[in-house]
């Protein structure tokens, strides 16, 4: 067998050298960072310094910058501080720890590209004066489809609402500029950008007001109690730098990617790829392969040696079509044979030729098969 | 035996003017990660570096395994099942998902929570944020020794008492309250019983069953593991349902969402595995440290009160108090030994311990405690040069001090008439 071939860069990124070198160097050290002494000292000054890091990759203040566990804790706590006593309108392509933060959200529509339906968000706003939370991601994770939230924020804005953006995905793979764009509080997360599990932050404008979720020691100016995770807040400032520095070759990505696309499309004419257009992570590719369930590709990649995976890692294992292409109108057909293929930091050309010919085997062993797989039932939604 | 970790190294600077690394003494606010740990930890960063909620490729499974042994790891410490595991970012994660969630899941039943004022802070937050959604909160008093007293924790649990939660052992002073009969308590109340482990964990022998533990929060950092990490321990039978603080993708069991930092559970792992391993030994050796520092510093200096039962209590663990001293200038006279004067998420405060006023400390001795934590990495010279610059502080600012003076010649302070400026 090759070399085993990683494309799903959206589940977790591969530690870029730099932030292993960074963090081995804080696992070896010891100190408190609320603690006066000179051990504490000096862990203080390198959370500071990563801060920075980050704030920079985001276009914001280091002192917006709260630490977090990660994404997931990061999009709880927006819309536990900045939703408090507000409505909740989200998307419908939303990440579960969106979705799921508080019962009894709104949903707002995408279309078939899985951008946010503006004229019902403004209609949503319009019919109802009470002061509202718009939720909507700025890249997804399963499609790699970006949002207009440049429209979003103004058109929040003009109704008195505030704006979360949970950029978890985005973050490293496009230029963000979180002031520019005035979002109110922004998400992210290390371990999707070539930083450690286990960290995340999010991005507090300064008018929004303290409500925190873990109460205690009062650690990140009281919005985050908790000793301060340093190695992990380290990794993630190194990270957020090389993200910041390395965009141009992310950025080079899309050109790879559009080859494979390409390449899958010629092979196997009735491939659908979802949210197609300019819009788009230049990492991400989500391809449907009618008729043939998502998990039965998935499993023979694996066995070639390929790691892609079919929708979002934390729903995956569950036998569940993804909402996200539901929510884009797709068929469950197609929804459930849909897999996602995210490219990162360490793909090489190689890497997809070896994707390319063991999708090429896999569709020829299949269809080759006669029309068996045409008729593999597929799950209701 | 480990190789030393840099933190703990006193390095030998003689004859040259560089600035001598501090003899770290502060093992209750955090530890120096065990290089057992890391060098088990360093595999899931590198090339073992999947998520391990993806279920469809080997470097999922390979994370997944990984998260799975120490689940076993850290539930073997305590007497419990792998599937009582939750892992979370933390204990002041663990205590505000515990107290609060437990809470709020029983709510229309129950709306009462017993606790110490000597809990963490973290847990007194959460308290108190309950009480503003409505719940009714006792903070009971301990005892002068730091202990609870039993027969007062028996009179304010009522029908209406969801959950005590009352710590194993403190972080200021180290004292261990006594689980096993708080337990029995509980549980012929029907009352859940969570107890803060983050200090406790590790350190002595904790078990689920026979201390009938229905809730237990757990600390990575505390016991030579990382920190951003720690655990949960919920019961199964009787089980204890919760209302998740996080939510999301459904992770552990829909306790807690979010990913799992694979090489942070396989540090928390080890870090359980080489203390279930080691407490004897350990404890045998940070005793005999505790008592050479002890008798070194009160063979020399009158006047110096240990805070705190001193059986009862985490063999890492001293808190003294030094009558007629100034804190402050005591901080500043053993610069070079990092101790701490509390707790280390409110050391940077002036505030005298809310800990040992609740023990009945004076605030003039409040002020001149020092919480001095010995650890696995501590050494013998270590402890003797900590307790020769204490003496030799201590010892310069008394002979400053005027109150110290009159104290020597038998005038009682405390009768003193000050006069008005």
């Amino acid at each position: 067998m090759t070399r085993p071939v990683y494309l799903d860069y959206n589940a977790t990124a591969p530690l870029k050298p730099a932030v292993i070198d960074a963090m081995t160097a804080a696992l070896s050290e010891c100190g408190n960072a609320s603690s006066v002494h000179r051990f504490g000292r000096l862990v203080r000054r390198a959370i500071e310094a990563a801060r920075d890091e980050v704030a920079a990759l985001v276009g914001a203040e280091a002192r917006q910058v709260i630490f977090t566990s990660g994404g997931t804790e990061a999009n709880n706590l927006a819309i536990r501080a900045a939703g408090a006593g507000r409505r909740i309108l989200v998307s419908a392509v939303e990440h579960d720890s969106v979705l799921r933060a508080v019962p009894g959200a709104e949903i707002i529509p995408v279309d078939a590209r899985g951008e946010v339906d503006l004229a019902v968000l403004q209609a949503k706003l319009e019919d109802d004066r009470r002061p509202a939370l718009v939720c909507v991601m700025l890249a997804n994770n399963e499609t790699g489809a970006t949002q207009p939230l440049a429209l979003v924020t103004h058109l929040a804005h003009a109704h008195g609402a505030l704006v979360h953006c949970d950029a978890v995905q985005a973050a490293g793979k496009m230029a963000i500029d979180a002031t520019r764009l005035e979002i109110d509080t922004l998400a992210l997360s290390a371990h999707k950008l070539g930083g450690p599990q286990g960290i995340g932050a999010l991005i507090v404008r300064d008018h929004i007001e303290l409500h925190p979720m873990l109460l205690g020691g009062g650690q990140e100016r009281g919005w985050r109690a908790g000793t301060e995770n340093v190695p992990a807040i380290r990794g993630f400032g190194v990270a957020a730098r090389l993200a910041r520095e390395e965009l141009p070759a992310m950025q080079a990505l899309g050109a790879l990617r559009d080859v494979m696309e390409q390449r899958l499309r010629r092979l196997t004419p009735d491939v659908v790829v979802l949210a197609p257009g300019a819009g788009r992570l230049p990492n991400t590719s989500c391809v449907a392969l009618p008729g043939v369930l998502a998990e039965t590709q998935v499993m023979a990649l694996d066995l070639a040696g390929i790691a892609v995976s079919a929708g979002a890692a934390c729903s995956s294992g569950k036998v569940r079509s993804s909402h996200v292409l539901r929510a884009m109108g797709n068929s469950p057909d197609i929804a459930g044979s849909a897999i996602r293929i995210s490219l990162g930091w360490r793909t090489a050309p190689e890497d997809i030729e070896h994707f390319v010919d063991a999708w090429t085997t896999m569709v020829a062993r299949i269809r080759g098969n006669q029309h068996a797989a045409r008729v593999i039932p597929v799950p209701a939604a | 035996m480990a190789t030393v970790p840099q933190a703990t190294v006193v390095k030998k600077t003689s004859g040259s003017n560089l600035p001598k690394r501090p003899v770290y003494l502060d093992y209750q606010a955090t530890t120096p990660t065990d290089p057992r740990v890391v060098e088990a930890m360093m595999p899931y960063f590198v090339e073992k570096f999947g998520n391990p909620h993806s279920r469809n490729h080997e470097h999922g499974w390979e994370a997944e395994e990984a998260v799975e042994k120490a689940r076993k790891q850290v539930a073997e410490l305590i007497g419990a099942d792998e599937r009582e595991i939750v892992f979370t970012s933390g204990a002041t994660e663990s205590n505000n998902l515990a107290i609060a969630g437990v809470a709020r899941f029983y709510k229309d039943r129950k709306d009462h929570i017993v606790t110490l004022q000597t809990e963490h802070k973290c847990v007194l937050d959460t308290c108190r944020h309950l009480e503003m959604e409505g719940f009714k909160v006792t903070y009971l008093p301990v005892k002068k020794d730091g202990l609870v007293d039993l027969d007062v924790l028996r009179n304010v649990i009522t029908d209406k008492t969801v959950l005590v939660s009352v710590m194993a052992a403190n972080n200021e002073i180290g004292v261990i309250q006594p689980l096993k009969e708080i337990g029995e308590l509980c549980r012929a109340r029907g009352v859940f019983f969570h107890t803060d482990c983050a200090q406790a964990f590790g350190k002595i022998p904790l078990d689920v069953e026979a201390m009938k533990i229905d809730l237990m929060s757990i600390s990575g950092h505390k016991i030579y593991g990382p920190k951003g990490i720690g655990a949960l321990f919920v019961r199964r039978k009787p089980r204890v349902r919760l209302v998740p603080l996080i939510h999301g993708g459904g992770q552990e069991r829909g306790f807690r969402s979010g990913t799992l930092p694979t090489p942070l559970c396989v540090g928390l792992g080890a870090a359980a595995e080489i203390a279930r391993r080691e407490m004897a030994d350990e404890t045998a050796k940070l005793l005999k440290l505790r008592d050479r520092f002890y008798k070194s510093v009160t063979s020399r200096l009158p006047e110096v009160y240990l805070n705190g039962d001193m059986e009862h209590r985490l063999p890492g663990n001293l808190n003294l108090s030094f009558a007629y001293v100034e804190g402050e200038g005591l901080m500043m006279g053993i610069k070079d030994l990092s101790v701490s004067s509390g707790s280390a998420c409110t050391s940077a405060s002036l505030e005298p311990s809310y800990v040992l006023r609740a023990l009945g400390v004076t605030e003039d001795l409040a002020h001149t405690s020092l919480r001095i934590g010995f650890g696995r990495f501590t050494t013998e010279s270590e402890v003797d040069y900590a307790a020769d610059r204490i003496v030799e502080a201590v010892t310069k600012l008394r002979q400053m001090s005027p109150l110290w003076e009159m104290a020597q010649e038998g005038i009682d302070i405390t009768k003193i008439q000050w006069a008005a400026h």
